[in-house]
């Protein structure tokens, strides 16, 4: 039986490396891949609580996480295609079109 | 050590050594695939906690679905090169992830406090499964939470999904 701690402190960690990856990279994509392994960071945290608690409800609200990551996805990398169309670069430093 | 605290050391190092590989990597789809390994690690770890229905929703939608349209977008901007190397990152950027990090360790200790946690002991489980409801994480557990307790929230689900489908549509289509 592995206790509780030990899972929400990989969850930590994995967030911390992705919120390095989104601090650091220059890169559109990579900073999407950085934000997913937040994600997924706090999922394991919701699923490793539902197996503390026996409450089922972290485990549905990991379901709603994976449909919005989803949504978040697409809606996503369609304004990266349509950024690299304009500026034939997805280096997030060059995304400044909203800029007043 | 038992069966189930080996797998979640080797699934938990292989994680952690895998994100670290996609946030570091020069080349964009070395580290989507890093991304995919530690899916599947993170799938693994979700079976430790008898998770089932969630470690086949991980593999089939996350590694499956969306990692593969993140694939297909890397190919199609033709970013699969590599970029420049990127340095060792500066100090700035080291103090607001490591704060970033505490700040998520403040909320997990807060939760764990707040919520009234015992420990699951084998007793417990048969507990429950005696009494004849679902095992917990298995689909038809969760199934009955999404359409009986979560049913608003499913549909208003259904409908971001096609909000975020038209908004990729529209926001990818050719100007004219």
């Amino acid at each position: 039986m592995v206790p509780l701690s030990h899972y929400l402190a990989l969850s930590a960690v994995l967030f911390t490396i992705g919120v390095l990856g989104v601090l650091t990279r220059r890169n559109a994509i990579l900073v999407f891949l950085s934000i997913e392994i937040m994600l997924n960071a706090v999922n394991l945290s919701l699923v490793a609580l539902t197996r503390a608690t026996g409450n089922l409800d972290g485990q549905v609200t990991v379901f709603f996480v994976i449909t919005v990551a989803a949504a978040e996805a697409a809606v996503g990398l369609a304004i990266v295609v349509a950024m690299f169309r304009r500026r034939e670069t997805v280096d997030i430093g060059r995304f400044d079109v909203l800029r007043g | 050590m038992d069966g189930t605290q080996v797998a979640f050391y080797l699934l938990a190092g292989l994680a952690v050594a895998t994100s670290v590989l996609v946030v570091t990597g020069r080349n964009p789809v070395a580290s989507l695939l890093f991304l995919v390994l530690s899916f599947f690690c993170l799938a693994g770890l979700f079976v430790t906690l008898e998770a089932h229905f969630l470690a086949a929703i991980q593999i089939l939608v996350y590694a499956g679905a969306i990692l593969v349209l993140f694939l297909f977008v890397i190919m199609l901007l033709n970013l699969g090169q590599g970029e420049p190397g990127l340095g060792l990152p500066s100090v700035p950027v080291l103090a607001l992830s490591a704060l970033s990090g505490l700040a998520f360790v403040a909320l997990l200790v807060f939760t764990v406090r707040e919520a009234d946690i015992a420990p699951i002991t084998p007793a417990r489980i048969e507990a429950v499964d005696l009494a004849g409801q679902a095992t917990v994480g298995s689909t038809e557990a969760i199934g009955t939470a999404l359409f009986r307790d979560f049913l608003l929230p499913f549909e208003v689900t259904s409908l971001l999904l096609l909000v975020a489908m038209v908004g990729a549509v529209v926001l990818a289509k050719r100007e004219r």
